[in-house]
């Protein structure tokens, strides 16, 4: 008997089908791999399981018995556990009030915290999952806050755990210790459906993988059988090809951070000494951990903010004068990490968010916009970069991420720059729009521009860069040269539990 | 400074201090446990004069002094779910619809007032909770007679302080109550109904605004006046920040700011010749300004307040 079931599960919103026909099971004891791009139709499917939405068609089973739509508690009652992408914690209450909520009956007069502490402290030592049941969750690493989600799932008695992108948060160590607990329990008799877009992950952890595209269900193969090409081709439905790595002979320095330090507001962190140095013709990869004081080297290279201390150089000469609008002026292009609230302006039309960056230069007079000239100038811009859209004059708003990104790249990389900030690029596109993206950024060095990747992407840092720095808690190390380090060592180094000494002196 | 310092050792003070603190006790309870769940409650104001005008007038019906206390809660839980039904049913801005539920509460009271009531130049009267003192513990130096020397409702303020603690810190609704303030998605997700949670606290938060009004008719003035609360309930929503959102913190914020109160009125009467009365009425709002710049600049907000949860909202 499967021990869970879905069948032939029909969803549509309006006219857009999210899920179509959709039938796969899940056997006992095996961990099973749902891959797809965004908007594949994930997580509708893992919504309808949770009783979130009820499907137009089909229904769900488990154990040979069927679920009842729509509910959240029949869902959890026949032990399926879910491991949410966002965490669905509270900051300001412990662990352990996070774990129990919703296991006792309401009508109960005193919470049994005792029991709940034991039946944690077993759970946390059987699977590996160690964790203080009376810290603040507020007080956690991102990691031990999934520990927190599964944990609390397995509390619940869960026989099914379904995880959604559940590395998505991780440095490589967390997730390679994920894998061996996932493996524990799956040898303890659970069953596992594990969501993600990350082909080497899936390759690593699953037995079995099944495929959707568009909504449907367009492929299902054996771990074995599947490799890193034919999947990513399942998921996209045509071949997809990476941007080849060229190294090119570095030229003058376009950027130089000496001893720069930040102070950061509440709630980010400081920068203490940073040194970096990037060059022409280079792409720099800053590997680090979300929240380690990218956000406040990113504002300070687009302008944003000002260094506490220290000295910024660009283009060979100290920078004194900060300011988004005169860094843009000398030559650097900025693809900000918040692609639809900092880089562009939803509200607007494509002409005019294509002018945003440049309203002094290409006005008449210094005084009035030249529509007639913007308009026609983002019209090229349209068809050279292939922003997906029903022209110039089309509300910004109604564009997919992709194609909103292919906007930023388009209006900061059409002038040449010199250099290029760019945050998180390719975070949330779809396959097809990341290798355009990255072609797009492997263009521009080989036009000579310099270029720092912020990314928490390893692949993506080691497939582009020339050298890779790694930022934790405020400080830099290295950049090394590409060749010279391995994920490990990186993934290391962003947790912070390695020195760049041990690797070699720079 | 002399004179001030045992002015603080006299009975007569804190007797006045705990009437003071007693209707805001009630009423900051009753905004905490709303803003626990994650609404914020404006209508404070006008739920404590319907709960005032409400006791009030059953009271001077011909009803039983417990009777008026229950027809306020009650009168106060309706006006608590018509805010609920406006901001976490429909989503409506909440500082807008508590600001209404304030209007709206507050002219209905006076209109019946003076519909109910015929005009006269001396409010009607009506006999009030009597005091009674609690035996070995009214014999405490200085404090006893003040703490336990008083109304009946005032002994139910006290409890609930516990009450309200032992709700929201010990028992599986209280969990899910505070979570609804911090993360509702997470009750979703363990099928709780956020809705539902979030009425119920902000009908029970309502209802003690409400009894914390009728303390002020029932117990202290026995008369009921037209803008009688005079900002009573703005008070207990700063001292729901204040309190960092805890009970017990409440209790102390309450008397805190009542003896503020209470030195003021002394102070009137001592140094009315020399500075303007105005002056001094101002003190306790002054003080109380400046605690809470000392105190909640660190305050930790529940994540939620203020934010609509929709049902089916997605993660």
């Amino acid at each position: 008997m499967k021990k869970l079931q879905f069948s032939e599960i029909c969803k549509s919103f309006g006219s857009v089908v999210a899920n179509d026909n959709i039938s796969l099971s899940l056997d006992e004891g095996e961990i099973l791999s749902l891959l797809g791009e965004n908007g594949a139709g994930k997580t509708t499917l893992m919504n309808i399981l949770f009783g979130h939405y009820v499907s137009d068609k089909g229904f769900i089973e488990v154990e040979g018995k069927k679920l009842a739509p729509g509910s959240t508690r029949a869902s959890l009652d026949a032990g399926i556990g879910m491991v949410h992408q966002h965490f669905t914690l509270a900051d300001n209450l412990t662990v352990l009030e996070n774990i129990i909520l919703g296991t006792e009956p309401l009508t109960r007069f005193w919470s049994q915290k005792k029991q709940a502490y034991i039946k944690l402290q077993e759970l946390s030592e059987r699977f590996g999952l160690l964790i203080n049941p009376d810290a603040r969750i507020a007080d956690l690493t991102v990691g031990e806050k999934q520990r927190v989600e599964i944990i609390k799932a397995l509390y619940r008695d869960a026989s099914i755990l379904i995880l959604d992108e559940p590395t998505a948060v991780l440095t490589p160590q967390e997730s390679e210790h994920l894998f061996k607990v996932l493996k524990g329990m799956v040898k303890a008799g659970l069953s596992i459906m594990f969501i993600s877009h990350k082909l080497n992950e899936i390759l690593e952890i699953s037995d079995r993988i099944v495929v959707l595209r568009h909504g449907k269900l367009v492929g299902e193969v054996a771990t074995k059988n599947a490799s890193k090409e034919s999947l990513a081709e399942m998921m996209v439905g045509r071949k997809v090809t990476r941007p080849a790595y060229e190294k090119l002979k570095k030229g003058k320095a376009v950027v130089e951070l000496n001893d720069v330090s930040l102070n950061a507001k509440e709630g980010s962190t400081s920068l203490s000494n940073i040194n970096l140095t990037i060059h022409e013709k280079e792409i720099i990869g800053l590997a680090g951990v979300a929240g380690n004081g990218q956000a406040g080297l990113a504002s300070i290279l687009q302008g944003l903010a000002s260094p506490s201390s220290g000295e910024l150089k660009l283009f060979g000469e100290r920078l004194n004068k900060y300011g988004p609008s005169y860094l843009t002026e000398s030559g650097v292009a900025r693809i900000p990490e918040d692609r639809t609230n900092e880089g562009v302006i939803g509200e607007m039309e494509i002409w005019e968010n294509f002018l945003g960056e440049e309203l002094r230069s290409k006005s008449k007079s210094g005084f009035f916009i030249d529509k007639k000239q913007a308009v026609s100038s983002a019209e090229k811009l349209i068809k050279e970069y292939d922003i997906r859209c029903e022209g110039p004059h089309a509300s910004t708003r109604l564009l997919s991420g992709g194609n909103i990104q292919k906007l930023i790249l388009a209006r900061s990389l059409s002038n040449n720059p010199r250099f290029i900030i760019a945050n998180k690029p390719a975070r949330g596109l779809d396959e097809g729009a990341i290798s355009f993206v990255q072609q797009q950024i492997v263009n521009a060095k080989t036009k000579g521009a310099g270029v720092l990747l912020i990314s928490e992407d390893l692949d993506e840092i080691f497939e582009l860069s020339d050298r890779i720095a790694v930022i934790f808690d405020g400080k830099i190390q290295g950049p090394f040269d590409s060749n010279k380090v391995n994920i490990n060592q990186v993934g290391l180094m962003m947790s912070g539990e390695m020195k760049q000494n041990s690797i070699y002196e720079n | 400074m002399m004179e001030l310092f045992e002015m603080m050792l006299t009975t007569g003070l804190w007797a006045s201090v705990i009437r003071i603190a007693t209707p805001l006790i009630f009423a900051t309870l009753g905004e905490l446990i709303c803003e626990r769940a994650g609404v914020l409650n404006l209508g404070i104001e006008g739920i404590m004069t319907i709960g005032a005008m409400a006791g009030w007038i059953w009271v001077y019906q011909g009803g039983d002094l417990w009777g008026g206390i229950v027809f306020a809660a009650i009168v106060g839980m309706i006006f608590g779910f018509l805010h609920s039904l406006l901001v976490v049913y429909l989503g409506v801005s909440q500082h807008v619809s508590g600001i209404g539920i304030t209007l709206l509460a507050s002219s209905i009271s006076y209109y019946a007032y003076t519909l109910l009531i015929p005009f006269s130049t001396t409010p009607p009267k009506i006999v009030p909770f009597s005091v009674f003192e609690i035996p070995i513990l009214s014999s405490i130096p200085v404090i006893g007679q003040a703490l336990f020397h008083q109304s009946a409702l005032t002994y139910l303020s006290y409890i609930l302080v516990g009450v309200t603690f032992f709700v929201l810190h010990k028992m599986p609704i209280g969990l899910t109550i505070r979570m609804a303030g911090e993360n509702p998605v997470a009750n979703e997700a363990q099928g709780i109904n956020v809705l539902l949670i979030r009425t119920g606290a902000v009908m029970a938060g309502s209802a003690l605004m409400a009894i914390g009004g009728a303390f002020l008719t029932m117990s202290a003035f026995d008369a009921f006046y037209f803008g009688m609360i005079n900002g009573r309930g703005w008070i207990c929503v700063a001292l729901v920040i204040f309190a960092s959102w805890k009970p017990g913190k409440a209790f102390l914020g309450a008397i805190l700011f009542a003896l503020f109160e209470a030195l003021q009125i002394r102070a009137q009467l001592i140094g009315a010749d020399v500075i303007p009365y105005q002056i001094f009425s101002m003190m306790p709002y002054f003080l109380s300004i400046l605690a809470m710049m000392l105190v909640a600049r660190k305050a930790t907000y529940p994540k939620a307040l203020l934010i609509p949860f929709r049902q089916g909202d997605r993660i």
